[in-house]
């Protein structure tokens, strides 16, 4: 008396709100664009080889590492697509296509694939092959000289440099709308303040990256460089030009909270953000690097799994 | 499904409807052929049958199989036994299926007749009745039920037949808690119905009228105690261990029914969800097949189709449309094969959608990484296994579609048997 037809039989729960990994990855590079826009606007083509070039080769690593390691290829999930458009964002447009490549191999090897693929890297992929480059070949990363042969209709010093070396009295050239329009120099697309807090507030709109984390360090920064500022005003610049420069806002929406490498209760997501903010400042205002984000949110990575057991106590829980 | 960012929690979304009026129905099905009883023993080869194949059984009838056993069914038709025949349950449990072919015409056993409330009279008749009253709780003096909540709820999505008995059956329900009070000696009986329907409740025969929110998991029986009695169940103890005992609407109308007239009830209301998500209330024989439900509503499936037994988020799957609506099928819901959600091999991301859905705030992200891992133990004693109401929302949300809460149960179950043997080898 068996039916003859064959139903799908599987556990419950036998709905799904619908959210998928690629959905998410793909939702981030959206979210990009304007900014990645601007850049092209201002750097022109050597903007696009790089973020080409960028692009294409994480994909390039990714496959060849899920092929290595007898993986299923992953790179339709839109992952591999997406670190490598974080990290031409964050590079001159100048940068040579050798570095590109190596840059990209630290990412998707070294930052990603030899812990496990995605979801189990402990550092944001991007953040270790850029500050890997930069201990190595630093010259391409300042952007004061990669960018020289340009001719902007804006100040042209970057301004973080500007800011540590000339002080607050040489920033006149970058009101908050001049900085909020991208009229700055930095990384392809890292500099347009409107666009990036466009895509952020999309981001975190869609859920695809958790809120707490992103505005708790843009909290972090603003505090922080407050208080600098009301100590020492002719010595720091003011909180809205730390928010609005260097990898504040890139960091703030698509490195930091990356999945993977930060905390997901609570109170651990508000103290990660609000440390990577703090750490931030202090290294732009005290250390010896012009930009503290991409470093902060390596320390803070690191610290994230400790951070992550400070969580609620579940229910029922005894003691 | 609308995603709200800044809530806390993802299962705003998810909402138990309300039957704001008292629903048309139910409407009645039979069974076409044959009806299956199920008895939850194990039927082996050296199992002494007190019942064989060619035996006539009348609508009614209190069928005891097992000479050796005390497990009874109660026959909800009039006909032959065309076969005894052992059937595998969810998670290691052995069934015994009795297959009734109908004769033409019905006759009705004589049932219990004039019955007094006392706790050997209930369960030795209404322990399979519709809805299937926990009386086992009161049997043994381990547990010392001290409240006894009636749920008007249904703790499942779409699932209506709670709501809709006690709604439209309210009558019987005060003679079932009546009948409770005095056979079970229990003081406090409260019953639970869904916040927006409070008002509705003015004279019960219960103590206390509990709200239970709207918000999905609201309904299921550790948080009703948790939300409505302000007491958290410690991890890895039932309810009745704290001394609740849980009684759907249905079971103790059932009781209230068979001491009304003599007879015990075999009428399951069901709650009957077809592809396009139309509900209708369905009544049923017990043992009535899922297929004769199916075709009386007009309702086709075919391959890779996905028939369920209760609700999307913890009903069980059926591989057979023969399957005989039980005591506790509060529902069937049927999914077309493009509607079918599948779960992937895909890694933990690690987004925090499964952490902020919990509503036992359990740090899932970490948990699935250690129930993957077989290590259940660890995920026991290190992520608050134990704590979870088995909801399903952390598989809901999830964005890697992992089958958390099947890993979640498997871990509960291989930690059971683990248990259990640890208990035999050391007497």
């Amino acid at each position: 008396m068996r039916s003859e037809k064959m139903f799908i039989v599987s556990h419950a729960p036998f709905w799904h709100n619908g959210s998928n990994v690629a959905e998410r990855q793909f939702g981030m590079l959206l979210a990009a664009m304007p900014a990645v826009a601007l850049g092209i606007v201002h750097y022109g083509m050597p903007a696009v080889a790089v973020i080409a070039l960028s692009i294409s080769s994480a994909i390039f690593w990714e496959w060849l590492m899920n092929r290595l390691t007898k993986r299923t290829i992953t790179v339709a999930d839109g992952n591999a697509a997406l670190l490598g458009l974080l990290f031409a964002m964050l590079i001159p447009a100048t940068t040579p296509w050798w570095v590109v490549l190596a840059g990209t191999f630290i990412m998707m090897v070294i930052g990603k694939h030899i812990y496990g693929g995605i979801g189990s890297n402990p550092f944001h992929p991007t953040v270790v092959a850029i500050m890997i480059l930069s201990v190595s070949w630093g010259a391409f990363f300042d952007f004061n000289g990669a960018l020289v042969n340009y001719d902007f209709s804006f100040n042209a010093i970057y301004p973080l440099t500007a800011s540590k070396n000339l002080g607050p009295a040489a920033l006149n050239d970058f009101s908050t709308l001049n900085l909020l329009m991208g009229r700055q120099v930095g990384g392809i697309g890292a500099t347009f303040g409107f666009g990036l807090i466009g895509g952020g507030l999309y981001l975190i709109a869609k859920r695809y990256i958790r809120w707490e984390i992103a505005l708790s360090f843009l909290l972090g920064i603003f505090l922080a460089a407050l208080v600098f500022h009301l100590a020492a005003p002719d010595k720091y610049a003011g909180p809205v030009f730390h928010l609005l420069t260097g990898y504040t806002l890139v960091g703030a929406f698509f490195l930091l909270p990356e999945d993977s490498s930060s905390p997901v209760n609570p109170l651990p997501m508000l103290i990660y953000g609000v440390s990577a903010g703090v750490l931030t400042i202090l290294i732009r205002n005290i250390g010896v690097y012009t930009d503290g984000v991409l470093l902060a949110v390596l320390l803070m990575n690191l610290v994230n799994p400790l951070l992550d057991k400070i969580r609620p106590k579940a229910l029922g829980k005894v003691g | 499904m609308m995603n709200n960012a800044f809530s806390r929690s993802a299962t705003t979304a998810l909402h138990y409807e309300l039957l704001h009026q008292t629903p048309l129905g139910p409407q009645h099905v039979s069974s076409s052929k044959t009806a299956t009883l199920l008895i939850e023993e194990k039927l082996e080869r050296q199992s002494q049958l007190a019942l064989k194949v060619g035996d006539t059984v009348q609508a009614g009838q209190k069928i005891t199989p097992f000479t050796d056993r005390p497990s009874y069914t109660i026959a909800s038709v009039t006909g032959t036994v065309a076969a005894i025949r052992p059937m595998p349950g969810d998670f290691g449990k052995h069934l015994t299926a009795i297959d009734i072919t109908l004769a033409g015409a019905e006759e009705t056993a004589e049932g219990p007749g004039e019955m007094t409330p006392t706790m050997t009279t209930l369960s030795e008749w209404l322990a399979g009745a519709p809805g299937k009253p926990p009386l086992h709780l009161f049997q043994s003096s381990e547990h010392g039920i001290h409240t006894l909540v009636v749920a008007g709820v249904d703790a499942d999505l779409l699932v209506a037949t709670n709501q809709f008995v006690i709604k439209s059956e309210m009558h019987a329900v005060n003679r079932g808690i009546d009948i409770l009070k005095e056979a079970t000696g229990v003081k406090r009986i409260a019953i639970a119905v869904p916040r927006d329907l409070v008002q509705g409740f003015g004279h019960t025969g219960a103590d206390e009228l509990k709200a239970i929110s709207s918000a999905y998991p609201a309904a299921s029986p550790k948080l009703i105690i948790y939300e409505a009695f302000g007491q958290e169940i410690p991890a890895g103890k039932t309810c009745e261990e704290l001394g609740f005992a849980f009684f759907s609407a249905e079971a103790v109308a059932s009781i209230g029914k068979a001491f009304d007239t003599g007879r015990v009830p075999f009428e399951k209301v069901v709650t009957l969800v077809d592809k396009q998500g139309r509900k209708t209330m369905v009544s049923a024989r017990i043992g009535t097949p899922v297929a004769d439900v199916l075709a009386a509503h007009g309702i086709t499936t075919g391959d890779m189709d996905r028939l369920i037994l209760g609700g999307p988020m913890t009903g069980s799957a059926i591989y057979d449309d023969q399957m005989p609506i039980q005591a506790d099928t509060d529902a069937i819901l049927v999914q077309d094969a493009g509607d079918v959600s599948l779960v992937s091999d895909y890694p933990c991301i690690n987004c925090g959608e499964c952490v902020r859905a919990c509503p036992a705030r359990i740090q899932v992200n970490m948990l699935v990484r250690f129930l993957e891992a077989g290590q259940y133990e660890d995920g026991a004693d290190l992520y608050d296994l134990y704590s979870c109401v088995d909801c399903g929302l952390c598989s809901f949300v999830c964005v890697a579609q992992i089958p958390i809460f099947q890993y979640i149960k498997l871990a509960k179950y291989e930690l059971s048997r683990l248990t259990a043997a640890e208990a035999s080898d050391a007497q």
